[in-house]
């Protein structure tokens, strides 16, 4: 069966296309040589810059803060919008309720900042640090709807059912039951809204005022005039910490998949 | 069963786990639209904010909406850069959805039909770029791309290029293409991975034992099953490179025209807010009914 084998070529060549950019970024963030393209030696200078630059790191604080603030509420209203697209198949507007969730995902970000800018200056608030989390909240909840979405669709509501059939007031029963089960997809939809949060430049070019630059428009601000070594040192540091972070979350879900399987086993064996 | 017991238990819970969410959407994804609308029917003005009429108290309604006119429309529909850009902007969208589909197709079906404990790893290495900055990942081309960039340096160390020679292409649509394409690979990959996994091999099996040639197997089988991800992928990659900006402005030469430059140009550069307003409906419009296919086909997988 020649077409249906497994052709390693191919992959080889796009893993290739997808990761050599980045390992090049990453290594000449170590180069001692201010030039981009000649190899200087080993040296962390670009580091040291970039740590004293007080400009960017007040940046990657306010990102941090608006990353953490939005990312959260964000996965609270997506877990909601959620609960409401899979558990409720009727309520008035569900229609554009859900057109209001998928319509994020695809929208120019150009148009979405522009129109929340808008919105903003016609009932005259002050942009700045409050306005980039709002609008943060909003495009990343839907995300999180997606994701938390998936997971209730393949959830086995016996449990649930069980709880309530005892007498468990819903609310309780959602906080004991539902949320422990559901939990690793709420983290994953929380990572992902703060690493989409981190990563936007436009959304928040619109919607910012005097105070609160982001990171992205730093950095944005900084390569418009041209390539330097401090910004492959900072974005180094930004793809170390979501390498990491991405690598340990998945082997904690791997894991507490595995110890949720075996306290299965046990729990049946109990019960025989 | 279950229906039942949610339904007649939890009264202001279920209300509130609709209504938050809701009400957040209408306020900050649905009421902008409308201030778009309006403010793009709007006159320039040097003022903060910078177009007339604002709107001030009940009493002025009528004369607030007699000073609302088409003219930014028009003046877009006269002013052929304008009309350029929308087409060049789709022009551009459309042939990069088609490069993402020649090299993400073949990439999702070496996936699919990799050892099956190989499989969360593959997934996990295509979704681990998507993760790192888009700014990040359109940074790193300009250090490869540029005349004396890395590039360049391959290709005269290769014996390629001569040492005068220098690689033209930053600064092109043909780095802008290259950036799209990489950039938006995930989001092109995953969904026809999915779609292509969840095949029954014994399909081809059949095809293959029935003397059908590989090919035509795929032309016949493969692919048709697989159309579903081809349209999500597609419809994911091309709707917002339509609007795309940081790869156009980084990547892109003067000539190359895409519409998020523009509406970006109009509001930042030359502060024509209700100029910009203009452009991103008619982007709104031009993009309604992918985007309207794109609501119809995720309602149904979800």
């Amino acid at each position: 069966m020649k077409s249906a084998r497994f052709d390693p070529i191919v992959l080889t060549l796009g893993f290739a296309f997808l990761y050599i950019p980045i390992i090049i970024l990453v290594i000449y963030s170590f180069n001692a040589s201010r030039l981009v393209t000649v190899w200087g030696g080993f040296s962390l200078q670009w580091y040291a810059a970039m740590w004293s630059n007080e400009g960017l790191m007040d940046a990657a604080w306010v990102t941090a803060r608006v990353g953490v603030l939005s990312a959260s509420i964000g996965t609270v209203f997506g877990t909601m919008a959620a609960l409401a697209l899979v558990r409720y198949s009727r309520f008035p507007g569900r229609t554009i309720f859900s057109g209001m969730i998928y319509a994020p995902l695809v929208m120019p970000e150009v148009i979405t900042g522009l129109s929340l800018l808008l919105l903003f200056v016609a009932v005259n608030v002050d942009r700045g640090f409050w306005t980039v989390t709002i609008a943060h909240t909003t495009f990343t909840m839907c995300y999180v709807a997606i994701v938390v979405q998936s997971r209730l669709l393949t959830f086995d509501r016996s449990l649930e059912e069980a709880a309530l059939d005892l007498g468990c007031p819903p609310v309780k029963t959602f906080f004991k039951i539902t949320l422990p089960l559901i939990l690793p997809a709420v983290l994953a939809g929380w990572m992902l809204a703060f690493t989409l949060s981190l990563d936007d430049l436009v959304i928040a070019s619109f919607t910012t005022g005097p105070g609160a630059t982001t990171l992205p428009i730093k950095i944005y601000s900084q390569v418009r005039l041209g390539v330097t070594p401090e910004i492959n040192a900072i974005c180094t540091i930004l793809i170390g910490l979501v390498t990491v972070s991405v690598v340990v979350a998945s082997i904690a879900s791997k894991r507490a998949e595995l110890r949720r399987i075996r306290d299965e086993h046990v729990a049946l064996r109990g019960t025989v | 069963m279950a229906e039942i017991s949610t339904t007649s238990n939890s009264g202001p819970a279920r209300w509130l786990v609709v209504a938050v969410p809701y009400i957040w959407l209408l306020l900050f994804f649905a009421a902008p639209f409308l201030i778009i609308l309006k403010i793009s029917l709007s006159d320039t003005a040097i003022a903060m904010p910078p177009y007339t009429p604002v709107l001030d108290g009940l009493g002025s309604v009528g004369d607030f909406v007699s000073q609302l006119d088409l003219e930014n429309y028009l003046f877009l529909a006269e002013d052929p850069l304008y009309i350029q850009s929308y087409l060049s902007s789709l022009q551009m969208a459309f042939i990069s959805t088609l490069l993402l589909l020649l090299i993400g197709y073949p990439m999702a079906l070496a996936m699919a039909r990799a050892p099956s404990r190989w499989r969360p790893t593959l997934v996990m290495l295509v979704i681990l770029p998507f993760w790192t900055s888009f700014l990040i990942r359109v940074y790193a081309w300009i250090g490869i791309l540029k005349p004396e960039g890395l590039l360049t340096v391959f290709l005269q160390t290769i014996g390629l290029m001569g040492p005068d020679e220098q690689v033209q292409i930053y600064r092109t649509d043909i780095a802008v293409f290259i950036g799209i394409v990489y950039s938006y690979l995930p989001f092109m990959v995953l969904p026809l991975y999915s779609a292509l996994e969840k095949m029954d091999a014994t399909l081809l099996e059949a095809a293959n034992d029935l003397g059908c040639p590989p090919m035509k197997a795929f032309w016949k089988i493969t692919f048709p099953l697989s159309t579903p991800g081809v349209i999500a992928g597609s419809l994911i990659c091309f709707i917002p490179i339509t609007g795309e900006f940081v790869i156009p402005d980084l990547l892109g030469g003067p000539d190359t025209l895409m519409i998020g430059k523009t509406l970006w140009t109009e509001f930042f550069g030359n502060r024509d807010w209700p100029l910009a307003s203009a452009v991103a409906v008619l982007l709104l419009l031009v993009l309604v009914v992918p985007i309207m296919i794109f609501q119809n086909q995720q309602q149904k997988a979800g």
